[in-house]
């Protein structure tokens, strides 16, 4: 199949007119303008729409509307962006609407800077907006899976009616790598029968709005919420494993660090260190299967752009079974593979030289 | 085999487009690529710099501590990047308008005037191109014959007149 050079943030887009996806809305926002760009000049081509709200929060609401049609609808923002989407997204995840949204992290606080980020990890995967929700979180580590992904998450929105979160950063986005642009893969989906299309012949009036006027109500919803979100975290864990069967020591890393992880457990082997590389894929629901069985790790090394976010979840899956330490750079900085091995070595007191 | 490549200069020197030229060449030859530039405030007026690293196998780390290779094709670029050449690695220096006062003796320091080679057929904006030629004889994973095809399929098919200036200033380059 011929591969095209594409950059992450592009071929996030073109996959999603691959999926089907005909109407995005968005403001842009560096590093992830490429993606409003690239659709601005090819989504009408195919017949769809490319349409600049005002700002994110028109840009969401708009992505309410038009999913609530049964449309496939996505937006794309950078961290400041993405945080004035989560009203959206807490009313999305409320009415359960299949709405794709990326964000290519950008360092925070604030304004920040815009340099390759993963703070925005726990407001990606613990909800984010108000109330208690969660969404599928999807983290891609190089081009072909910016692209491959964002085919999977119209999959699984539409699945589990829900909006699923593609997490990012500057990196992926910015980077160019040849992407084989695959067709849609065949899915079985079920039908929109919730959407609000006109009553036409169906006779029933439907509507899509998350206020409960009484308490009692308003449990029942969430019990019912809940339920759903405990049956996608037990059907859509996704992780790589990378040289862990007999690994003594196990880097955790998502996105870039999930690559820059690898680099560095190969260079560990060379020293005859038996490391080993877990990648969680999906960041919602966190892989916690992948964890299941620790009891030759002495030790686990977490990866990440921020001041220790995903290890949280590492510890509680991994259950105390091994000790639990952090490699991380904050700001937009990004380590090398012998900065992730030099530490390895340091917290676990090998006698290796790097 | 894996070779990693920075380079740099002010923005609007060609540095993203010889990195793009050397990431088209490496995938027209089946190559693993990936090309990363310096994105954001550096963009627009300050130096620019971008990152390719051509491969036989998958390309994990697209983090570069050290590169093979590097082209600098202004001052603060090679103030910034001479340390980042591995021992054994070679620096082409646009010596135009760099000085190369502080030097080092463990790597391969190709000085040449192409800004003025540059001029001397006509266009200074080609600068870049014939630093890739002075580089390419160096590299073990991109050729001339690739580079061609590259331009070709960059530039090439929207302007075939641009396609004759860019070969022109790389073979000035490779004839250094």
């Amino acid at each position: 199949m011929s591969r095209e050079l594409l950059k992450g943030n592009e071929a996030i887009a073109e996959a999603a007119i691959r999926s089907g996806c005909r109407l995005f809305f968005g403001y842009p926002i560096t590093p992830s303008t490429e993606i409003v760009e690239y659709l601005s000049k090819h989504m009408p081509k195919a017949g769809g729409t490319v349409l600049q709200g005002e700002d994110e929060i028109a840009s969401i609401n708009m992505c309410y509307g038009a999913a609530a049609t049964g449309a496939r609808v996505m937006t794309a923002s950078s961290s400041p962006g993405y945080s004035l989407k989560q009203e959206g997204l807490s009313y999305l995840a409320a009415v359960e609407l299949p709405v794709v949204v990326v964000n290519i992290n950008r360092s925070g606080p604030g304004l920040g800077g815009l340099g390759p980020s993963q703070a925005d990890y726990f407001q990606c995967t613990k909800g984010g907006g108000h109330g208690d929700y969660r969404v599928i979180v999807l983290a891609p580590s190089k081009g072909q899976e910016m692209y491959d992904y964002t085919m999977l998450a119209f999959d699984l929105a539409d699945k589990w009616r829900t909006p699923v979160v593609i997490l990012s950063d500057g990196y992926l986005g910015q980077m160019m790598e040849p992407i084989e642009l695959k067709e849609r893969p065949a899915a079985e989906l079920p039908p929109k029968t919730w959407a609000i299309t006109g009553a036409g012949s169906r006779g029933k009036k439907q509507n899509l709005a998350s206020y409960t006027l009484t308490n009692e109500i308003g449990e029942a919803e969430n019990l019912r919420w809940q339920a759903k979100f405990e049956k996608m975290r037990q059907a859509e864990q996704r992780w790589e494993t990378f040289h862990t069967e007999d690994a003594e020591y196990i880097i955790v890393g998502y996105g870039s660090c999930g690559r820059i992880g690898k680099s560095a457990v190969l260079n560990a082997r060379k020293k005859g260190l038996k490391v080993g590389l877990i990648r969680p894929i999906t960041l919602w629901p966190f892989p916690v299967k992948a964890f299941e069985n620790m009891k030759n790790v002495k030790g686990i090394l977490t990866v990440e752009l921020n001041a220790g976010q995903m290890i949280e979840d590492v510890k509680l899956a991994v259950n105390c079974q091994a000790p639990v330490h952090l490699c991380n750079r904050m700001g937009g900085i990004m380590p090398s593979e012998n900065e992730v091995l030099r530490k390895l070595v340091q917290v676990f007191n090998l006698a290796v030289e790097v | 085999m894996m070779e990693k490549i920075l380079l740099a200069g002010f923005g609007g020197q060609g540095v993203m487009f010889i990195g793009k030229i050397i990431t088209y060449a490496g995938m027209l030859d089946g190559r693993e690529v990936c090309w990363i530039p310096s994105y954001g405030p550096e963009m627009r007026g300050g130096t620019a710099n971008c990152s390719v690293i051509v491969s036989d196998e998958e390309i994990h780390s697209p983090v570069i501590e050290s590169a093979d290779f590097g082209i600098v094709l202004n001052q603060p670029s090679y103030d910034k990047f001479l340390l980042r050449i591995k021992p054994g690695g070679v620096l082409v220096v646009n010596s135009s308008i760099i000085s190369t006062e502080q030097k080092r003796d463990d790597i391969e320091i190709i000085a040449l005037p192409a800004g003025d080679i540059a001029n001397g057929i006509g266009n200074p904006s080609l600068a870049n191109m014939v630093c890739l030629g002075a580089l390419l004889p160096k590299m073990n994973l991109t050729h001339i014959k690739s580079i061609e095809k590259a331009i070709d399929s960059v530039v090439g098919k929207k302007k075939p007149e641009l396609y004759e200036l860019n070969m022109a200033a790389v073979k000035k380059g490779l004839e250094r």
